[in-house]
């Protein structure tokens, strides 16, 4: 495990040296995140001219709703930066051939083909995310306990693991397909349903759709379990979505490791 | 090779026609290999609506409001399908990008020398490409609008959809032009990607995509008398999505509606004028080296 985290620390090293080295471009990449980040938040605050709240009765106010918008971007800006950018190499790899050399590593390929580089600039919304949680926490009508606080980090990490497993899922369909640019498409549009506290999803639709997205792809666990940790009044129903995000995280990591282990048993070498 | 070559024109109407003709059946042939990855791609840009259209349920059922800036919760849904629609025709992906990686490459130096115009090429390729998106997209935008028909309002009279029609093919026009003269700017810039993203950010705020543009009508702007919504209606944005949906919707009508084509076809002048200006002035710094 030393060995690996030694590993990883010298490719975000390479890749913070790389965007160093070209810094305009890096404070351009920081500049442009930060700037559709601002376009949804003057979405939600023109939507918040319109209602005092998201969903009658659902106590999405508006600083409880910023803490929750919070919490999905220091989500995402850790999977956009950590995760993301090996996996959106993964389909050229397959299709050229240049997954055999990573194959031939003495290193395990999930981890390699995961975690090789890091893009710095998307923790520019991660960081935002963080004062925008403060902001929201100094203006809400109570404080969260502290049991809260301590579920909190834990939590968005479970939120971190499913969006994970989901990354490796899809690079696995990679491998088994060749090519697979719509599905990486799919991620960012089944992501999107992240977004929303997930009482907006009611009614005939509604009410079906968030049981696929809690038990089945359980993207509504990633943001909605933390945040209504924290921005919601501690209950004792929240403990059975703590433990579900738990519960989902850990299935996400196991099988998600399991079927990129397959895809790979499956993988023909493109190369000559 | 030099930018001063001119580029070498078509003999005469007819050869020209038979040009354009020959490109658009190559660039047709070319896009039908992807017709599958079309169909799945159109089908899940409709993901998006769906949280949009259960967001502002959730919107009007914690108002008491009947409607927001004129807007009740089906017209918002409405909207939102049928902005989809109008971004059809306008919306023009990898075209700024490819120009621009034309010119750094070098291929654009083909069309200085080859009796082909280069923007009228590009042309011709989009109109390939939206005819193929038309013919494949069509199930599912058919499909999506039959399960919603009950958001929209009774379709509107003649004049009225004679009029959307009309923004629909402005609006193709209006982004294709904008974002060649985009692409154009590869000439004096090695890179535009961060210019197109910037673009596209202001884009995608402006044209209405992200919400109809009358919900900045009470968004002051230090003008007295003058609000958001107003400045927005003089700039080319809203004309590549908000309006052609508006227009369905019954949001724009009479003199308003006149005056509003009027402006998007002007624009559209406008930007040609700027796309061919960009053209002629870049090919003339240009310089390109080797085979």
């Amino acid at each position: 495990m030393a060995r690996y985290f030694a590993i990883f620390l010298t490719f975000a090293r390479a890749c913070l040296v790389r965007d160093m080295t070209f810094r305009a471009n890096f404070i351009l990449e920081c500049l442009t995140s930060l700037g559709w980040m601002s376009m949804n938040l003057a979405f939600y605050l023109l939507v918040f001219t319109f209602t005092s709240e998201i969903g009658k009765g659902t106590g999405w106010s508006k600083e409880p709703f910023f803490a929750f918008v919070a919490t999905g971007l220091i989500i995402n800006s850790v999977v956009q930066a950590f995760f993301m950018p090996s996996a959106e190499e993964l389909t050229e790899m397959v299709r050229t051939g240049g997954l055999d050399a990573v194959l031939v590593q003495p290193l395990d390929a999930q981890f390699l083909l995961s975690m090789h580089r890091v893009d710095f600039s998307a923790l520019a919304n991660g960081a935002v995310g963080v004062g925008l949680l403060a902001w929201a926490m100094a203006r809400m009508d109570h404080a969260p306990p502290a049991l809260a606080w301590l579920l909190y980090p834990l939590l968005l990490l479970c939120g971190v693991a499913i969006l994970y497993g989901l990354v490796i899922m899809l690079a696995a369909a990679t491998i088994l397909m060749g090519r697979n640019q719509s599905l990486y498409d799919f991620w960012f549009y089944i992501t999107n349903f992240s977004r929303y506290p997930a009482e907006i999803y009611s009614g005939p639709w509604g009410g079906p759709l968030r049981m696929i997205c809690t038990f089945v792809i359980p993207i509504l666990l990633v943001v909605n379990v933390p945040a209504r940790v924290i921005a919601q009044p501690f209950t004792g129903e929240l403990w059975i979505g703590v433990a579900c995000a738990v519960i989902a995280a850990a299935v996400a990591l196991v099988v998600s490791r399991l079927v990129f282990q397959r895809a790979l048993a499956r993988y023909r070498s493109a190369s000559s | 090779m030099s930018g001063s070559l001119e580029a070498v024109r078509p003999a005469g109407p007819l050869q020209g026609l038979r040009t354009w003709w020959t490109m658009l059946k190559i660039c047709l042939e070319e896009r039908l290999v992807y017709r599958g990855d079309f169909a799945l791609g159109t089908l899940m840009r409709f993901l998006p609506i769906v949280t949009q259209v259960f967001l502002w349920t959730a919107v009007f059922g914690a108002t008491s409001r009947g409607d927001i800036a004129g807007y009740t919760r089906n017209d918002i849904v409405a909207y939102y399908l049928l902005t989809m629609l109008t971004r059809a025709f306008s919306s023009m992906p990898g075209l700024a990008a490819g120009i621009a990686r034309s010119v750094r490459d070098g291929s654009v130096k083909k069309f200085l020398i080859q009796p082909v115009d280069y923007v009228s090429f590009l042309l011709a390729a989009r109109v390939a490409h939206k005819l193929v998106y038309y013919a494949v997209a069509a199930i599912p935008f058919a499909l999506v609008f039959f399960v919603c028909r009950s958001y929209f309002p009774p379709v509107p009279d003649a004049t009225t959809i004679a009029a959307f029609l009309l923004s629909l093919a402005l609006s193709f026009l209006l982004g294709f032009f904008m974002e060649v003269t985009l692409g154009m700017l590869g000439f004096w810039f090695m890179e535009v990607s961060s210019i197109v993203f910037g673009y596209m950010l202001v884009q995608y705020l402006l044209s209405g995509h992200m919400f109809p543009i009358d919900l900045l009508k009470g968004t002051p702007t230090g003008i007295a008398g003058v609000s958001l919504a107003d400045v927005v209606h003089w700039l080319p944005f809203e004309y590549t999505a908000y309006f052609s949906s508006a227009v369905w919707l019954g949001k724009v009508k009479g003199a308003q509606l006149v005056s509003s084509l009027a402006i998007e076809a002007g624009w559209v002048v406008v930007m040609a004028v700027a796309c061919r200006v960009a053209w002629w002035r870049g090919t003339r710094r240009y310089s390109a080296f080797g085979g």
